[in-house]
């Protein structure tokens, strides 16, 4: 090492871990992430575009339901995008089954609010919008790691810091979950009460979010300069060690969800779907 | 390859008071420095000018020289001077990249930034990870290690960029003794190896550990510098708020007493 001057020298021949880029354990799991992402995304903005209840009730089935079930993690999905559309669902049903405007047709009533028929249609076809939307997010998060689609992304020209900043935002977020745990735990430990009712458990967030957010802020200093020690702020493009597979057929496949899903917000946009 | 500072002063933006004064510290090839000090001494802030985040990253007004192999560096860009000098700092945690999925990710971080060859950041990661002994550590997720693993994966991004010299800044701070012991255990290996490094510290067992010369600043001066062993056993230590290391304080403990220091040494080596 002292010979050269530098801290470390170059051994040859120990090739890229067969750990990067590991194949996925299905063939839903091996597809590219920008397919996968454009099957998400277009299922999505569908379902939006659709309407009415059996529109998007298919594209659940379809695009949600039938790949959770050939990539294994069906269970996973029901449960993380139910949790997911949950509080939006809740309200939603609420809302348009009590209060929608000009329904005649009672269901029950409990007091003076009336549950009507028009709002339970309007409702059912609003939570199948909601489900595919979080289906389609859910299923794409199980079945991708971010920052394969980022690397793809870099591949095909992603700016490197854009590239970064997407992913960091990603992996952030569990990050500050772990931080809050951390704290929260350091201040139960001082005596801090987050057990019990709403308005307590409200008390109690207060000493946890202003060490959270100000560690983090904290922490930016440090990590920026980090980052530049090692050439981070170097303009132009950086060298990646991997990028996932992608195939002929899979371009082909996204630019059809691409161009399926301009008709159908054609169609839409024109009257011609119910 | 050495880096010297000729009379470096440097000012924090937005303050009128110096933070460092008339500093002049040479780190040759194969050499450990240790730099030793209070809180607020000026000892992050010798490691932040040194490694030329001061002021490139960070604003502020420098003076002085800095050179590598007598050539100037104030004009290079971060990024190159990234590959003469690393800087590693206290907190394991804040020097994750945070994108990397696995440890081999991380390290590889620095030498993909420079867009080197494919093989040339694999071979510098492998390299970095064997150096520090981590090699069994790369298909692990950084964020899920420990305090310790998280600073030696820090260290090996830095070695990954193959600079001449390593500034550390406080490297143990924030570890528990388990940790301290295996980032000193990796850096004597590193010095044995003949590694250039200026590390900052306030465990003075460390700096006895590691340097073969220690700097002490205070208020922003260098006051005290030469071997290490004269330096931590220099009577003004503590009242220029650095704790002599162990061995130090009993040897002066056994002469307060009236003892004859040379026990102790015969002890030790009977031990």
């Amino acid at each position: 090492m002292a010979r050269s001057g530098r801290l470390s020298e170059a051994t040859a021949g120990r090739g890229l871990p067969d750990f990067l880029g590991r194949p996925g354990p299905t063939a839903y799991h091996r597809l590219n992430p920008l397919t996968k992402a454009t099957i998400a995304t277009t299922t999505a903005i569908a379902a939006v575009a659709l309407g009415g209840l059996i529109g998007p009730a298919v594209l659940v089935a379809v695009a949600v339901v039938g790949p959770a079930i050939a990539a294994g993690v069906l269970r996973d999905l029901v449960r993380t995008s139910v949790l997911l559309a949950l509080p939006i669902a809740i309200s939603a049903l609420l809302v348009n089954l009590f209060f929608f405007p000009g329904g005649e047709g009672e269901l029950f009533r409990i007091g003076p609010i009336v549950a009507t028929e028009e709002g339970l249609g309007l409702a059912l076809e609003i939570l199948a919008r909601i489900m595919a939307i979080s289906g389609a997010v859910t299923l794409f998060y199980l079945t991708t790691r971010p920052s394969d689609l980022v690397i793809d992304l870099e591949r095909r020209g992603m700016g490197s810091r854009v590239a970064f900043v997407a992913n960091a935002s990603v992996q952030t977020v569990p990050a500050m979950v772990e931080r809050a745990g951390q704290i929260t735990d350091a201040q139960r430990a001082r005596g801090l009460d987050t057990e019990g009712g709403v308005l307590r458990r409200l008390r109690g967030i207060v000493p946890i979010v202003g060490p959270v957010i100000l560690g983090s802020i904290a922490e930016v200093e440090e990590r920026s300069m980090a980052l530049e020690a090692r050439g981070f702020a170097r303009p132009g493009r950086r060298t990646l060690l991997w990028a996932p597979a992608d195939r002929r057929v899979e371009a082909l496949i996204r630019w059809g969800l691409l161009a399926a899903l301009v008709a159908v917000i054609a169609l839409r946009i024109s009257g011609r779907l119910p | 390859m050495t880096l010297t500072l000729t009379g470096v002063g440097y000012r924090y933006a937005g303050t009128s008071d110096a933070a460092l004064l008339d500093i002049d510290l040479e780190l040759r090839s194969g050499e450990v420095v240790g730099l030793a000090g209070a809180s607020e001494s000026g000892k992050t802030t010798l490691c932040l000018v040194t490694s030329g985040l001061a002021p490139r990253a960070i604003g502020g007004l420098l003076r002085g020289r800095i050179t590598i192999d007598g050539t100037d560096v104030d004009a290079w860009p971060m990024h190159r001077l990234s590959q003469e000098i690393g800087i590693g700092f206290q907190s394991p945690a804040s020097q994750l990249s945070q994108v990397a999925g696995t440890v081999f990710e991380e390290v590889a971080f620095g030498p993909m930034n420079l867009a080197l060859p494919r093989d040339d950041v694999l071979d510098r990661t492998w390299e970095a990870l064997e150096t520090l002994v981590i090699r069994d550590l790369a298909d692990r997720d950084p964020r899920r290690l420990s305090g310790g693993q998280q600073q030696l994966v820090a260290i090996a991004g830095l070695l990954a960029m193959r600079p001449a010299h390593l500034i550390l800044d406080e490297p143990t701070a924030q570890l528990d003794p388990q940790g301290t012991r295996l980032v000193t255990e990796a850096l004597a290996r590193l010095a044995a190896n003949g590694a250039s490094i200026l590390v900052a510290e306030q465990k003075t067992e460390v700096l006895a550990a590691l340097a073969s010369r220690t700097v002490v600043l205070e208020a922003g001066r260098m006051v005290l510098a030469g071997a290490t062993g004269e330096v931590l056993g220099d009577p003004r230590l503590p009242e220029l708020g650095v704790t002599p290391p162990a061995a130090v304080r009993l040897r002066h403990a056994a002469r307060d007493a009236g003892l004859d220091a040379r026990m102790l040494d015969e002890v030790h080596a009977g031990g």
